[in-house]
């Protein structure tokens, strides 16, 4: 039955792709087969950005829709966005949904078009020109600033920029942190916050998959021995996920070095919470507890809670970080909607560099597309971009910086389904024929842009690999846009 | 060190079995040293293809197959028949069912995409829960006090005729990180 009904709706389509072509309707399974192999698609959709939330868009479409051809454009040679910079290289595991993404991009409907930087080498209009829909999901490239005093001293570093670092983001090559240091303080309790965390103290082995081998060396000679992660709210309001607490607390050769009495009274609360929350903070409450101060770990991790960033103090020679000044707060309110507020007290850490990890944050692409400045979004409503025509959102840029790869996927799953609802409601004109990457490959030709194709990333993936195999790594990458196009176009 | 810890550390020693396992599904970054791979939990000490070796060096008899029934996100049923040993995930995945989005991290424990929800009286059967599986549920839409993980459930004779939902997809409302997965 089911069969049958999918059998149904893919020669309906078929008859619909067959009206779109003008081609008269002889035979059912011919065509059936003809659309199995031709490029019988009338409808276009371009998806601005090809980390995880274009490709989880893009695979929806192609899948609900038999007579769409989805184009995704990035900016990089390379794709999969966070997938590649953001995840973790112990992390190895979540980068599996790579392989997803490279069936979606091998899809017959589907293609690839990296090296263009839309809202610049191309506009966000002209995308809408020459698509029946266009959808952004470039993710969050800036980062929010702590916005206080020291904050540009020499060891002071965004989250964003560190993970780039180790993770061979070609922007963040030259960043060569110090290491040099003993106490490292990171601002911010999130995932990223503890992943950075990690990458300090854990064993090289376990790091040893596709972090670089400049990072490798820098963490190899890196005398960081101890990692206090800073939150402005308690812990009632920690952000990270429990799989990455537990990761901290099971680091061989690190001891959890928390503050019993930050926890005085949470374990009245727990019944009261929801089963993460909860589990959270009995995990919490346990490190607290089984902290023994007679062990012989080398190295030592712990949250620090109520505290919030005030000055970044630097050394005698006033060009490096050598303290930080924090704030001591109060709660006011309870649960996720407490605020922190100061009590006036200060205190001095001293740390020789300092990781800021408040919060990645989307940037406007385009002067035509509207953009929540405050809430550094793209304003929207199920992902439709407000005030626009055609114009979708999904991912970072719709709902801000948070959640894990399955809220992408969910989201963007959510940005398709309405895209679909609004071409059979006909809110999108699909009546006028869309000239789709043939006009954009020729305005990108006349403006010098010469883009790299999936089977010319594939190159670069094969080049990095055969350089892992050197290393004894799955992969080593390219850090440089130049060398990655050179190999894309060899 | 807690169960799990000496679990995983246990399995490590089969980390090779394990990948083989896994190969079908995985061509990329693969060389995790810890593989948190658990396959197969219940049957943490014999790595998984040995066992469908010896189910394989015999006739295959469809005696031997397990029914599950899937309840789709559409409310419809789906009834299927999969190997003793295999994970409700390979179910999926060897029968191309077409759950979107299902199984994202290929069964290695790192997403809560092949999220499914049980009867209470298979919920039981099902055997001991790991803390990774449990730190994965956490994340995942419209949590159950019967929920579990498909690729960490190991079809066995004693399962035969389970039915299993797929939960719907709804609106992120959970506390979350900063954005790492």
């Amino acid at each position: 039955m089911r069969n049958m009904k999918m059998h149904f709706a893919a020669i309906q389509r078929c008859l619909l792709v067959q009206q779109c072509m003008g081609t008269s309707s002889v035979n059912v399974f011919t065509s059936v087969r003809k659309l199995a192999s031709a490029t019988s698609t009338c409808l276009k959709v371009c998806i601005v950005g090809a980390g995880p939330a274009g490709f989880y868009t893009a695979q929806h479409l192609l899948k609900s829709r038999t007579d769409v051809q989805v184009d995704l454009y990035e900016r990089l040679p390379v794709p999969f966005g966070l997938v590649r910079f953001g995840v973790a290289p112990d992390h190895p595991e979540v980068k599996n949904v790579i392989n997803t993404f490279t069936q979606t991009a091998q899809h017959d409907r589907c293609s690839f078009y990296g090296n263009v930087n839309v809202g610049k080498d191309v506009s966000v209009q002209e995308l809408q020109q020459a698509y029946h829909a266009v959808v952004l999901s470039y993710g969050a490239e800036g980062n929010r600033k702590m916005g206080v005093t020291g904050e540009d001293l020499a060891g002071v570093y965004s989250a964003k920029d560190f993970v780039g670092w180790y993770n061979g983001l070609p922007c963040n090559k030259q960043l060569q942190p110090d290491l040099s240091c003993e106490t490292v303080v990171i601002l911010g309790q999130g995932n990223v916050a503890l992943d950075v965390a990690r990458v300090l103290l854990s064993p090289l082995d376990i790091l040893k998959t596709d972090i670089t081998q400049s990072a490798l060396q820098a963490l190899e000679a890196s005398k960081v021995r101890r990692v206090l992660v800073v939150g402005r709210r308690g812990p009632l309001q920690v952000a990270c996920t429990i799989k990455f607490l537990r990761e901290m607390l099971n680091l061989p050769d690190t001891r959890t070095e928390m503050l019993a009495s930050d926890f005085e009274g949470i374990s009245d609360t727990l019944k009261d919470l929801p089963r993460p929350r909860k589990r959270l903070t009995e995990l919490m409450l346990k490190a607290v507890k089984e902290a023994k101060e007679e062990t012989d770990a080398r190295k030592r991790w712990g949250f620090r809670f109520l505290r919030s960033p005030v000055e970044v103090l630097a050394g005698p020679d006033g060009a490096r970080a050598a303290a930080i000044r924090l704030a001591v707060n109060k709660l006011e309110g309870s649960g996720d909607a407490a605020r922190a507020v100061t009590t006036g007290q200060v205190e001095d850490v001293e740390c020789g560099m300092i990781i800021s990890s408040i919060g990645y944050k989307s940037l406007p692409i385009d002067s035509s597309v509207p953009f929540d400045l405050k809430r550094a979004i793209l304003p929207n409503n199920l992902g439709r971009v407000q005030d626009t025509s055609g114009l979708y959102c999904s991912g970072w840029v719709k709902r801000g910086p948070t959640g894990v790869i399955a809220t992408t996927m969910n989201d963007s799953f959510d940005t398709a389904r309405t895209l679909l609802q609004d071409m059979e409601s006909g809110v999108l004109d699909l009546s006028v024929s869309k000239a789709g990457s043939g006009a954009i490959s020729a305005l990108l030709g006349s403006r010098g842009v010469r883009v790299v194709s999936f089977p010319e990333w594939e190159k670069i993936n094969t080049e990095e690999v055969r350089r892992g195999e050197v290393n004894g790594k799955p992969r080593e990458k390219l850090l440089d846009v130049k060398e990655m196009l050179s190999v894309a176009w060899s | 060190m807690s169960l799990s810890t000496t679990a995983r550390r246990l399995f490590n020693v089969s980390v090779s079995h394990c990948s083989l396992t896994l190969s079908r599904y995985t061509t990329t970054a693969k060389s995790s040293s810890k593989a948190i791979s658990l396959t197969c939990p219940s049957k943490l000490y014999i790595p998984r293809r040995e066992i469908s070796y010896s189910n394989v060096a015999g006739p295959l008899r469809s005696e031997n197959k397990v029914t599950v029934n899937f309840v789709n996100r559409d409310g419809e049923k789906i009834t299927v028949k999969g190997s003793p040993g295999d994970t409700l995930l390979d179910v999926v995945i060897d029968q191309n069912l077409d759950f979107d989005g299902f199984g994202a991290c290929e069964g290695t424990l790192a997403c809560s995409t092949c999220h499914l929800i049980f009867e209470e009286e298979v919920y039981k059967k099902l055997g001991p829960v790991t803390d990774e599986e449990m730190d994965m549920l956490d994340l995942a839409y419209g949590l159950t006090d019967t929920s579990r993980l498909g690729c960490q459930i190991c079809l066995s004779k004693s399962l035969d005729g389970m039915t299993a939902r797929v939960p719907e997809s709804v609106a992120d409302i959970r506390q979350s990180g900063d954005g790492s997965a």
